[in-house]
């Protein structure tokens, strides 16, 4: 072969390595990120048109996609998708100066941060005449009174699935954090790869707060999580439920309606909130302020049309998680309202914990939470 | 303009390189001086950077967190590249010693696997490492070969298997390059001094394959010491390493300071360690 056709095989493969490698760090934003006038934009001139397509920001398998073509029929708008794993995920990647998305899907804690931050856009409540389909305790929710800036998408638990035919329900979180090789699931259960999630459980197992910052309570965490180590097979937010699903593992930390899509492949996918109490959350649809004033109103649009009865319905049929929507509710009907792994029942519901945000104690639990992935 | 061109080859030489010129300065210079500036910077609070000097970040990056992570990638790396140099030189010689048609083709294979994303290919280890339901334990099982499943998923094995198989191909070609373009007629003088096959190798062929196993040896332990998929995926997210750690910084604890610190740190010794490999290693080959 001659060396000069080598060479170019050298180039190409170093080239392709460096295609592959993942991107190092995000792009550079101004360092000052300006902060988007979100709130003092002048009201839409009457003759703002809607965008013709709008890019969705969204978890993964969070929305029938059907909904799209439905609201594409309607409106000519196309609703185009993106997926992140968690909410810190998609917040670095706003911060980093990623423009392009209309409509985004943070939970409760990620929003107030983003309110914070002034970080979103004002809603248009004259947009979204569909607000009153909301059920009464969404529509003044803790970290936004008033919708003022999102509207509740779905909301649900964190606790544990595991494989009904293998093992009986666990009851405890000490089925994850007292590990017994002894036990079926030994090496063959995951741990959500989320640090606020994973402290959540171990601080719920220690009967403490899960928005403590208390560092000593946090330590504490950190031994129990440590602990839980040997017994897991990996961390994992993303396919969790269909590794319980598949036979892989037992038992997952995981959120409840990821477990119930889950049944369709294995009946015997259940889930369970262990007796201790777990995490319970709300999504929200917002739009970043970073949308131009046509990308908004088509934004608006869509946040209407999914609090449709019938959309909203829709919804829930696809991702397994409770409704906000009380017009919807009244679609779903007796057997989807009653399932308590939908709607947990009120002593389950009492003893569920939002995540709250931390400030400045975020860094505290990251390193925290790499000290336990590099243990 | 045109005339300048016309009459000046150094004119001429730079209006050609301007383009790669102006494009590296932007794209590449530009983006480390940013890493560099914002190591020395203070956090945002949820992400971005305040303009405060803060010489803090790197005095975090020596806390012992840190710095085992990096010992443990500087210690996966290694081990990588030398399985990557034991498993490729051999195959690189046995390349050489082909007929010249033949030659082209197993080029060709190796870089088949390139045709496929990186990341599709490690999900596809997945399938094959899977500790219960993985092809490799499921087969073994069913045969009767193995009682209980192998522990091939989510440890140290299976992020430097998936390291070995991704940049074998890469250390492969260098040898290889190194090795064809030896001069035979050296070996047979070599034997016809009575070396032995062991010396032969030894005091010719290693010697003078040296710069290829230098260029394979680099092009393999640079990218693995900063993976971030490979550790992800197959080893479960159990364990770090400091490609993962960085990434962190920025995807989840929003420090852009601290994980521009760590990215600079990893640049200075890798630029060190280069250097001094490539200095003693030319040494002792005499250059290239």
């Amino acid at each position: 072969m001659s060396r000069s056709l080598l060479f170019v095989m050298l180039v190409a493969v170093v080239l392709v390595a460096v295609a592959c490698a993942p991107p190092p760090a995000p792009a550079p934003a101004p360092a000052q990120p300006e902060q988007p006038a979100a709130a003092e934009q002048p009201p839409a001139a009457p003759e703002v048109q809607p965008a013709s397509e709008i890019v969705l920001y969204n978890w993964s398998e969070y929305i029938d996609p059907e909904i799209y073509t439905q609201f594409k029929e309607l409106t000519g708008i196309d609703v185009l998708e993106d997926n992140f794993s968690s909410n810190e995920e998609m917040l670095a990647k706003l911060q980093g100066g990623a423009s392009g998305y209309a409509l985004i899907v943070p939970s409760d804690y990620t929003v107030a941060i983003m309110i914070e931050e002034g970080m979103l856009h004002k809603l248009d409540h004259d947009n979204i005449p569909n607000l009153v389909n909301l059920s009464e305790r969404f529509r003044n929710v803790p970290y936004d009174p008033g919708n003022v800036y999102c509207v509740p998408y779905q909301w649900g638990t964190t606790g544990i699935g595991y494989d009904s035919a293998v093992i009986d329900a666990p009851t405890s979180w000490a089925a994850i954090f007292e590990p017994d090789p002894n036990t079926p699931w030994y090496g063959r259960t995951t741990m959500l790869d989320d640090p606020r999630e994973s402290f959540a459980a171990a601080l719920t197992y220690l009967g403490y707060d899960i928005n403590t910052t208390d560092e000593k309570q946090l330590q504490e965490a950190k031994e129990v999580l440590i602990r839980a180590k040997p017994g897991l097979s990996g961390y994992d937010s993303d396919t969790f439920e269909d590794l319980v699903a598949s036979g892989e593992n037992v038992m997952a930390h995981g959120w409840n309606g990821d477990f119930l899509v889950a049944q369709e492949d294995n009946e015997n996918v259940a889930y369970v909130v262990p007796e201790e109490g777990g995490v319970v959350w709300v999504d929200n649809i917002c739009i970043p302020a970073t949308a131009t004033p046509e990308q908004k109103l088509a934004a608006e649009m869509f946040i209407n049309y999914l609090l449709e009865p019938e959309v909203g319905a829709q919804l829930s049929e696809y991702n397994y998680y409770a409704s906000p929507n009380a017009a919807a509710e009244e679609i779903l009907g007796e057997e989807f309202l009653g399932d308590p792994t939908i709607y947990p029942p009120p002593e389950v519901l009492e003893k569920l914990q939002y995540i709250e945000p931390v400030g400045e104690m975020e860094s505290l639990y990251q390193r925290l939470w790499d000290e336990v992935k590099s243990s | 303009m045109q005339e300048l061109l016309r009459r000046n080859p150094a004119a001429r030489a730079w209006a050609l390189i301007m383009p790669s010129l102006v494009f590296l300065l932007v794209f590449f210079v530009a983006p480390l001086f940013i890493v560099l500036i914002y190591s020395f910077l203070t956090r945002g609070k949820y992400g971005g950077v305040v303009w405060q000097f803060n010489p803090e970040n790197f005095q975090r990056a020596l806390d012992p967190l840190y710095f085992s992570t990096f010992l443990r990638s500087i210690y996966i790396a290694v081990v990588t590249t030398l399985i990557c140099l034991v498993l490729g030189y051999p195959l690189a010689y046995w390349i050489t010693t082909r007929p010249p048609g033949q030659r082209n083709l197993l080029m060709l294979a190796l870089m088949i696997p390139f045709w496929t994303n990186f990341l599709i290919r490690t999900y596809a280890w997945l399938t094959l490492l899977r500790t219960n339901t993985g092809l490799i334990n499921v087969s073994l099982m069913s045969l009767g070969v193995i009682k209980k499943p192998l522990p091939l998923f989510a440890n140290d094995f299976a992020i430097i298997l998936g390291l070995v198989y991704g940049w074998l191909p890469v250390m492969v070609l260098p040898i290889y390059a190194a090795l064809e373009r030896l001069d035979k007629s050296l070996i047979e003088a070599a034997q016809d001094l009575y070396a032995t096959n062991r010396h032969v190798f030894l005091r010719v062929i290693w010697p003078l394959s040296l710069p290829g196993v230098v260029a394979g040896s680099m092009l393999v332990f640079i990218p693995a010491i900063g993976s971030f998929v490979t550790p992800a995926i197959l080893g479960g997210g159990k364990s770090l390493m400091i490609g993962n750690i960085i990434s962190n910084q920025f995807l989840a604890a929003h420090d852009w300071p601290f994980g521009s610190a760590l990215s600079t740190l990893m640049m200075l010794v890798m630029l060190l360690g280069t250097l001094i490999y490539f200095r003693s290693a030319l040494r002792e080959g005499g250059g290239v």
